[in-house]
């Protein structure tokens, strides 16, 4: 809520099967590009399913002389490469600075071959990534499903504004495995062709691979190409653990808790979670029109990357970041014809906007919902 | 902030606020659940970290109005997570002549689904966080409750430490906060 101190986004950076760069990657989304396509075979799975996925050979040959390599998994290097990136010159060793991990599942993979592997656990996962960079305080990790990217922001956010640390460095991440992939397979929630968010014909979602890091810091000073955290809402359905409110409930309790602290008006689009499953994107509309949302322009980016869990509301922040900068609304891929009950302003080609805010919706698994807001520049 | 209530529950240990109660001590989850509570068919459905929450969130939050609870908010700590129940989701896809994966044990291997159980439960519309840490840490408790009270709408929080290996290892310390 409103307070004279400011968190501003010092740097970004994301690797996804579209490229690595913040900017690259959203170049790759103006292009229309995007890697889901099936992998028959992959992880030796019976049933085929259409993903989207990092090219394991290029990045173990690419991190091959990351210091301490031999000691970290992919999962971690890839989290550390990002980190590395985002903070350019910065040191993160300082007692200021607080880790955040936002993982779903970190090494699950590990489980195949050694059921009681250390490295399972995601508090090992997060001391190695921040042990990398020297850092000595104790690294949390967010794992609310699909809505810990967001969470992460939000726990950052407040760690720094209750003056506990001056820095965050918030990373996303998780890979694919044969024990997620089947997972979503045995919920019947994976499409058999590239998903179709909001669509009247979508057919459920993809799974994608991604890695994401935004390093937030408290300023006294905002700059005109700043971006500046604004606010963070977390509410649960309380309504079922797999499924999502009929009413849109927590979702549409975060988008009015939101409100308060940006104008409608200076909205340049709400990027939603945009699964392509029938019941998500359902309850989504609803609670957009509820909150009164409905003119507002929103899309969903499930279409270029596939939903990639714990890195989801990282790297789907940044993209609404780099659209604002450019000045942009990145159209909704896979969208032709509306398919939700209450009408929403999908975009569905790529528009431009002089609006400077965004809000960024999740909600998952456990009947969890979260959003945050960001503003490019100084005060509205 | 005010701290209204503590429960502990460990194998063979039940306390609140730091007082045993025998009855309880040396019973398993599902007998607890039989004298605490009963008639939440739901609860024969959830893995062990989830009974190990549930429970203790049985006896935290007994005697509260719906009212009371409506704006709540359920914030934990762990270190395993669902580790437990991602193993016996592994044992059904690691063989491909005995490939059995189940939505009903997948949706388990998630940290967080045991607050949204609580959440369900005590239908309580205010926040959810499941945030793993290497041990109980009290004090970031504290912060992160403190956090939640100033920067949302929340008039009530269970938050502690919820972690579960297996039925001979597991330990619940929840406490009940209220803003003023």
């Amino acid at each position: 809520m409103g307070s004279a101190m400011n968190i501003v986004a010092r740097g970004t950076y994301m690797v996804t099967p579209l490229g690595e760069g913040s900017g690259s990657n959203y170049e790759a989304l103006c292009q229309g590009r995007s890697e889901l396509k099936p992998r028959p075979g992959a992880f030796g799975l019976p049933e085929t399913f259409v993903g989207s996925l990092l090219p394991r050979d290029c990045w173990n040959e690419k991190l091959k002389d990351m210091p301490g390599r031999d000691a970290l998994t992919l999962f971690e290097a890839l989290c550390i490469y990002c980190i590395s990136q985002a903070a350019g010159n910065a040191d993160l060793s300082d007692s200021g600075t607080i880790f955040i991990l936002s993982s779903t599942k970190g090494n699950v993979d590990l489980l195949e071959s050694n059921p009681d592997d250390p490295r399972a656990y995601l508090d090992w996962s997060a001391r190695k990534i921040a042990g990398h960079f020297d850092n000595g305080n104790t690294p949390v990790t967010v794992s609310n499903a699909c809505v810990s990217g967001v969470c992460a922001q939000l726990m950052a956010a407040r760690m720094i504004r209750s003056g506990q640390y001056r820095r965050a460095v918030v990373a996303g991440g998780d890979l694919l495995s044969r024990f997620i992939v089947s997972g979503f397979q045995s919920f019947k929630a994976l499409s058999p062709e590239v998903c179709k968010p909001f669509d009247a014909n979508r057919t459920g979602l993809n799974l994608g691979e991604a890695f994401g890091t935004i390093i937030l810091e408290a300023t006294d000073h905002v700059g005109e190409s700043d971006w500046v955290y604004v606010a963070s809402s977390n509410h649960n359905d309380a309504n079922h653990i797999s499924g999502p409110s009929r009413t849109g409930e927590g979702s549409y309790r975060v988008l009015r808790d939101l409100l308060k602290h940006v104008d409608a008006t200076n909205l340049a689009f709400v990027n939603l979670h945009g699964t392509a499953t029938n019941y998500n994107d359902e309850m989504e509309s609803i609670a957009v029109d509820r909150a009164g949302l409905a003119q507002v322009p929103v899309n969903g980016l499930k279409g270029y990357f596939g939903h990639t869990l714990g890195a989801a509301g990282v790297i789907e922040t940044i993209m609404s970041m780099q659209a604002v900068d450019h000045g942009a609304i990145i159209p909704t891929r896979g969208f032709t014809a509306q398919g939700t009950s209450r009408r929403l302003n999908v975009t569905d080609a790529p528009r431009a906007t002089d609006k400077k805010a965004f809000i960024k919706l999740l909600s998952g698994f456990g009947g969890s919902n979260a959003g945050i807001c960001y503003r490019k520049g100084g005060a509205e | 902030m005010r701290l209204l209530k503590q429960v502990e529950i460990q194998p063979g240990c039940v306390r609140t606020d730091g007082n045993r109660i025998d009855s309880l001590c040396g019973l398993s989850l599902s007998e607890i659940y039989r004298k605490v509570c009963n008639g939440y068919s739901k609860f024969f459905k959830m893995d062990g970290l989830c009974k190990t929450g549930f429970v203790a969130a049985e006896l935290l939050l007994e005697g509260l109005t719906p009212e009371q609870k409506a704006e709540g908010s359920v914030i934990l700590f762990g270190r395993a997570g669902s580790l437990a129940t991602d193993r016996n989701y592994e044992n059904t896809i690691r063989n491909p002549e005995n490939y059995y994966p189940s939505p009903a044990l997948f949706v388990y291997t998630l940290a967080n689904i045991v607050t949204g159980e609580i959440a369900i439960r005590h239908k309580m519309q205010g926040e959810s966080s499941m945030y793993v840490l290497p041990q109980y840490d009290r004090e970031a408790e504290t912060r992160t409750v403190q956090a939640a009270f100033d920067e949302s709408d929340t008039t009530l929080i269970v938050s502690g430490w919820v972690d579960y290996e297996n039925d001979d290892n597991y330990k619940a310390i929840l406490n009940l906060y209220t803003k003023d």
